[in-house]
């Protein structure tokens, strides 16, 4: 399987893959795509964070966690505290029976900012916070499961199972969350206005860089002996741990990492789209971030991220016409991804881009394009 | 229990699964640089004994003593690094990934979570995987993907992994199982050889096989040691041609 190999050791074809999709999402996308769509492609990249994160736990680790989404939304709720507070300046509430607090703390009788909400008072804080919030739950999910050795259908289901609790939480505990509508009406971050035209484009680019980062994280995870040992665990667990490893211990991390790297999505899904609420929390995403990562190739960090592009393109320009069938549609195409192509899309691409050499030419046509890309880009800005 | 000179020292050991003694009072010593083979008949508990050792399963009481450590309280991974190797009945290897890396996976070093995320690839890795797969025969297959293996060859792989560890105690559970004869002369050569600086402890049921390896060997019949001695002592020993040879 030296095919394996290489593309855990990035090889030349994982660095070109890496270097397509960085200029796709950098150059083209921006170039081609009216800022509207920019703004739903920036969206649909913060769920491509989560998709990655299922290639390390699923596709490597072989460990299926049907609750990322609730750590997609840990990290949106924590960003979202933190804007929220800043709306909430008393000058603009000053309607309110109390000033200073969140308009639907008000609404529910609440005359004081609850003690959790304190933190979010300061942006360095809140960063940390947006990654060690997933990262803490995922610890003590892990921890009990793992060293338990709850493993397989039994810890899907229990993830799926805490990922709808704490949407429930969110939904019944309105005062403090905002409810079934979220933390919603942000609008600036210290003082800089999310909204304007030019703060979208840098949120996007940030957003773009964060995922990318995010790939080489992984990637390099990937070609280490850590990488390696997901690969056995997921094989044959017993022979790890008696190889002398303890097999809890790197189940716990990468779950920890891909919880992580969820929350930094969500994060930036709440500064693109403004809001944040317990939709994105409970089963439903959850299991639609799971197909993201099916349909692209869960072994495949480059593929999950087309994946989730393509489908929620894909979902896009159906709902606009036939809303009642996405629903089927997606769950057909699971399905027919799991039977007939359980590597992806990234799967059906090495099969042939083998065939006809895609990478060489492809690497060619890139070479070619960036520089008329930055040429386009220089003229644009002259 | 004192501390003795052997590498292994069972004592009383017992282990119950829902009433029924798959393991009953057991007491078994192994010398330094000894090579024992377990024999008995199916179900007379001889991988339940390794299971034990190695902490996959809790004894109900009895002592397991390596170099003196008591390892009944130890986790399998803990065990594992206090020098004792175990190969499973079926073999069980990486299937998806190459020889090569079926035995970087199981070289002791980066061992950690941190560890393993910061280990370097060095010299002595890669004389340590060719070296060990000269050993077990499997040099030219090295970069093969370890599923296309005969049976044979993933016995060897899997002996092979151990080896990367260079364990004190080495435990074998049906090494030659699924192989031609041509193999288990060259599986008896290994062992042989292997056991120059280690104490290896077989369980086999193929005699001829045994006879080639084995310092002394242990019979067990229903949990309990039934004879133990040279082959020759045991082959004419009336009981054990009784319950296992005889038929
Ligand atoms: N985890 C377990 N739970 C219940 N019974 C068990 C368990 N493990 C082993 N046994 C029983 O203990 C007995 C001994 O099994 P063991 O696998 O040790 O036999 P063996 O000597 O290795 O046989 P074989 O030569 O067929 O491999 C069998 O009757 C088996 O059914
Ligand atoms: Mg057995």
């Amino acid at each position: 399987m030296k095919e394996l190999s290489d593309k855990l050791l990035g090889g030349r074809q994982g660095a070109v893959g890496l270097a397509i999709l960085a200029l796709l999402l950098f150059v083209v996308f921006p170039l081609c795509l009216d800022l509207f769509r920019l703004g739903l492609l920036g969206k649909y990249v913060t769920y491509a964070f989560v998709a990655v994160s299922l290639v390390l736990l699923w596709g490597n680790g072989g460990i299926l966690s049907l609750g990322q989404g609730m750590f997609f939304g840990l990290g949106g709720y924590c960003m979202a505290m933190f804007l929220k507070l800043e709306a909430s300046d008393p000058v603009s509430t000053k309607i309110q029976t109390t000033p200073g607090i969140p308009d639907f703390m008000d609404w529910n009788q609440l005359t004081e900012l609850p003690w959790f909400w304190l933190p979010f008072k300061s942006l360095p804080l809140t960063l940390v916070l947006v990654l060690v919030v997933p990262t803490l739950l995922a610890f003590i999910i892990g921890y009990a499961m793992f060293k338990r050795r709850v493993g397989g259908v039994y810890f899907a289901i229990i993830t799926q199972a805490i990922a709808l609790i704490l949407s429930i939480l969110i939904i019944g505990q309105q005062g403090y969350t905002g409810g079934v509508n979220g933390i919603t009406d942000l609008k600036t971050m210290l003082g800089w206005d999310i909204r304007t035209d030019s703060a979208k484009y840098i949120l996007y680019f940030v957003n773009a860089g964060l995922l990318i980062g995010c790939m080489l994280l992984a990637r390099y995870i990937l070609t280490s002996k850590f990488g390696m040992l997901l690969l056995a665990m997921r094989d044959k667990e017993e022979r790890v741990r008696f190889s002398g490893y303890d097999v809890s211990n790197f189940k716990i991390f990468i779950f920890c990492v891909a919880a992580m790297m969820s929350g930094i999505g969500g994060a930036m899904f709440t500064l693109q789209v403004g809001f944040m609420s317990p939709s994105f929390v409970g089963i439903v995403p959850s299991i639609e971030m799971v197909i993201f990562a099916a349909v692209g190739g869960r072994m495949s960090l480059i593929g999950a991220v087309y994946g989730t592009l393509l489908v929620n393109f894909g979902r896009t320009m159906f709902s606009e016409t036939f809303p009642e069938l996405w629903l089927f549609l997606m769950g057909g195409l699971f399905i027919a991804v799991v039977m007939f192509f359980p590597d992806g899309l990234a799967g059906i691409y090495d099969k042939y881009a083998r065939k006809f050499n895609i990478a060489g030419v492809t690497s060619k046509y890139v070479a070619k394009f960036s520089k008329k890309a930055a040429k386009m880009i220089g003229e644009k800005y002259e | 229990m004192s501390n003795t000179d052997f590498v292994l020292a069972i004592e009383d050991l017992t282990v119950s699964f829902d009433g029924f003694k798959a393991v009953d009072a057991l007491s078994m010593y192994i010398d330094k640089n000894e090579l024992r083979v377990v024999i008995g008949p199916n179900g007379a508990g001889k991988t339940t004994v390794l299971d034990l050792i190695c902490g996959k399963t809790k004894s109900s009481s009895g002592s397991i003593k390596f170099n003196n450590i008591e390892l009944t309280q130890l986790a399998e991974h803990e065990i594992v690094r206090a020098g004792i190797g175990r190969k499973f009945q079926t073999p069980s290897i990486y299937e998806n990934l190459t020889v090569y890396q079926n035995l970087e996976v199981s070289y002791p070093v980066g061992r950690s979570v941190w560890g393993s995320l910061t280990f370097k690839r060095t010299q002595a890795l890669s004389e340590q995987v060719n070296k060990i797969a000269a050993e077990v025969l499997l040099t030219e297959h090295l970069q093969m993907e370890a599923a296309l293996l005969s049976h044979g060859q993933k016995q060897w792989l899997e002996i092979g992994m151990l080896l990367m560890q260079d364990p004190e105690l080495l435990m074998l559970d049906e090494p030659v199982a699924g192989m031609s004869a041509k193999e288990r002369d060259q599986t008896a050569d290994l062992l042989n050889r292997i056991c120059q600086n280690r104490s290896v402890l077989v369980i086999e049921h193929d005699m001829e096989f045994v006879k080639k390896i084995a310092h002394k060997v242990t019979v067990l019949h229903q949990g309990k040691i039934l004879a133990e001695g040279s082959m020759e002592k045991v082959q004419s020993d009336e009981k054990v041609i009784e319950v296992y040879l005889g038929h």
